[in-house]
């Protein structure tokens, strides 16, 4: 430890950072930062830095404001792009209560003690998302979104803006120590996806937390709004971070086994079980916005219904095929997520349910071979399918009557989340809307 | 810096005074004593066939060190100059030659430009190799003069690779040497991180570190083709 910190001090001398910017998350997921100098960078290290989180969305009442920013060392790291002409570096900081003890409000602890779990069970839980986003020629609330292009899936168009935004994008993730799988264009127009290279949750949501803000940064040198909302504009697909997700017993994949015919182990078959039982109840957090649920709608490649498949893409949890002879790459993706998620939160769901299908042994339903989008309500109820939440209300009375996610959640992140989110949903029921107005004005 | 082997044991005085006078660390080694490796490896090693009365000893001994799974380099012979026809197709023994009586400067001059020429710089504290500069006293390292912005862990295994170049690694044993304890989250951990290297080194420079398959990773060439 003393090295590492003595790494750190040393580094940020030999090559001139000016500033150190302390990164955390609030609980909805928002990036938050404030800079620190070099000189307060030791005491930073050594004993935290003190602010006051009642200005933070979800963290401390005002009479118990004060909490500490405490930089994780793991996560120093130079930034590719400069402030103004400085050299900046950031890490990333887990925020704890004034005695030391982990506060209840920092989503990293949430993930983090979630991820205590599963190491008490022997496993190490691995995530690869991919991330989808759209490139605006503006972000004005007010205006019609206008894509930079009309391009679609993987297409290759010359000299094009968007394409050189996501190049640049990709090796600044690079730089940063962030590989990066695949990059191309997605279905809609405009729209684009990166897909990141698996690694330990709690990297990965960090990870999730630096691509967000690199491709929002690229895109706004160039006087482009990137924008990772879910469903930005209607009669085109919105934007997904399907996530694949593995558990790995030291080096060995939990989730293969050769003996079986699908090559699902009895841990993969109860992690799947137990994320299909849990999946309404978790929804409200890996989609958490009022637009959200704009996304998960029939039609559009997004899961609209609780059911597993293999190489079916209308599922919620699709198992790919692994490539012969690579069990390490055995895995699950799962489908709902969108990237405007708090990925500390998301990935601590996620975990959880799939553990408690582990823990309980719930048996696998049956696989949907068909597609699910051409089925009736009938069929799918006959085949013991059921929808994911349709709407953020429907979801948060999921969530709220859920012991699981009040558990991994903790009383506290859980309790504000929930009433946050109630008061998103007031105000959107309020809200009289385009549609309305064109369809009954005139008629009524 | 890990110790150079030595041979014989004991070995000849003025050689024990001409690396003590230059700071080099050393252990001296008889035919037996030779297959116990210290943890950290050999840096090199010093062979005599001198004093030795000419036997086999000193080329069997060299034969067995370059035989290993990682061919021990770089290693000095030490003759005497009565008998140079014993170099004579055994050149892939060793590296470089000096002829007894020893002076230290040349001595010192020899060690250090074989230590140059596998990948330690002429100053200790640099490691250099290829387009890869490594400064352990600041933590600096960059590639082709551009600054590499490494995080700890990814700085500590760079800088265990490069110290050790041409050598293959298993997952396991780079865990436990870089990360030092029963890091949670296994090898994997170690693939990880050396894809993330891989990633900062940039395209041109990714293949400094190879994968190894089954067995682990390699950073830079191995001497001797398989």
């Amino acid at each position: 430890m003393q090295s590492q910190q003595e790494y750190v001090l040393r580094t940020v001398e030999e090559r001139g950072i000016r500033f150190i910017q302390l990164w955390f998350t609030d609980v909805l997921g928002t990036p938050k930062s404030f800079n620190i100098t070099p000189a307060e960078l030791e005491n930073a290290l050594d004993e935290g830095m003190t602010f006051d989180g009642s200005a933070v969305d979800g963290f401390s009442r005002v009479q118990e404001s004060d909490v500490l920013a405490r930089p994780d060392l793991n996560t120093f790291q130079i930034l590719p792009w400069r402030e103004g002409d400085l050299a900046v570096a950031r890490v990333f900081c887990d925020v704890l209560n004034l005695d030391g003890t982990p506060f209840e409000g920092c989503p990293r602890h949430v993930l983090r003690r979630t991820l205590e779990k599963a190491r008490h069970k022997g496993y190490s839980f691995y995530a690869a998302p991919e991330l989808e986003y759209f490139y605006f020629a503006s972000a004005r609330p007010d205006g019609v979104p206008q894509p930079l292009d009309t391009g679609s899936y993987f297409e290759l168009t010359v000299a094009d803006l968007a394409g050189d935004l996501r190049k640049r994008t990709v090796l600044t993730l690079e730089e940063m120590g962030i590989p990066v799988e695949y990059a191309q264009h997605e279905d809609a127009p405009s729209q684009h996806e990166i897909d990141l290279r698996h690694t330990d949750a709690l990297t990965m949501a960090d990870t999730v937390m630096t691509a967000r803000l690199v491709v929002k940064e690229i895109a706004q040198e160039r006087g482009v709004h990137a924008t990772f909302m879910p469903k930005p504009m209607e009669g085109v697909q919105g934007s997904g971070m399907h996530t694949h997700f593995s558990l790995f017993e030291g080096d060995v994949n939990a989730f293969h086994d050769p003996g079986d015919p699908h090559n699902l182990s009895k841990a993969a078959q109860g992690f799947i079980a137990g994320l299909l039982r849990h999946a309404p109840a978790i929804t409200a957090i890996t989609n958490q916005w009022v637009n959200s649920y704009k996304r998960l709608v029939a039609g559009y490649e997004a899961p609209v219904y609780v059911s597993w498949a293999r190489n079916n893409r209308s599922a919620l949890v699709r198992v790919p095929f692994a490539k012969r002879g690579k069990p390490e790459s055995t895995r699950i993706e799962y489908r709902s997520p969108d990237p405007a998620c708090n990925p500390y939160l998301a990935f601590a769901v996620v975990l959880a349910a799939g553990l408690d299908g582990i823990d309980e042994g719930y048996d696998l339903p049956p696989e949907a071979a068909t597609n699910l989008y051409a089925m009736s309500p009938a069929e799918l109820a006959a085949e013991g399918i059921g929808p994911l939440p349709g709407s953020l209300a429907d979801a948060l009375n999921l969530m709220e009557s859920s012991e699981l996610v009040a558990e991994t959640l903790g009383e506290h992140v859980f309790e504000w989340f929930i009433r946050n989110k109630r008061a998103e949903w007031a105000d959107y029921k309020a809200h009289v809307s385009r549609f309305e107005l064109d369809r009954y004005l005139p008629r009524l | 810096m890990e110790p150079l082997l030595v041979f014989p044991d004991p070995p000849p005085a003025d050689l024990v005074l001409v690396l003590d006078r230059a700071g080099y660390p050393w252990k001296a080694v008889n035919e037996t004593s030779a297959r116990n490796e210290p943890d950290d490896g050999w840096a090199g090693a010093i062979v005599c066939d001198w004093e030795s009365g000419g036997g086999e000893e000193a080329f069997a001994l060299c034969r067995a060190l370059r035989k290993r799974d990682v061919p021990l380099e770089p290693l000095l012979l030490v003759v005497d100059p009565a008998r140079l026809e014993n170099l004579e197709l055994r050149e892939d023994l060793f590296d470089d030659f000096i002829c007894a009586p020893l002076r230290a400067e040349e001595v010192e001059a020899r060690l250090k430009h074989l230590f140059w020429r596998t990948g330690r710089g002429l100053r200790p504290e640099l490691v250099e190799y290829g387009p890869l500069v490594l400064n352990l006293e600041t933590y600096q390292a960059s590639v082709g003069g551009r600054a590499l912005d490494l995080t700890y862990m990814e700085y500590e295994l760079l800088r265990f690779l490069a110290t050790h170049p041409g050598r293959v690694f298993t997952r396991e044993t780079l865990l436990s040497r870089v990360w030092g304890y029963e890091y949670y989250g296994g090898a994997r951990t170690v693939d990880v991180h050396v894809r993330r290297l891989r990633a900062k080194l940039g395209e041109e420079n990714a293949a400094l570190i190879s994968t190894v398959r089954s067995v682990g990773y390699r950073f830079g060439q191995p001497r001797w083709p398989a």
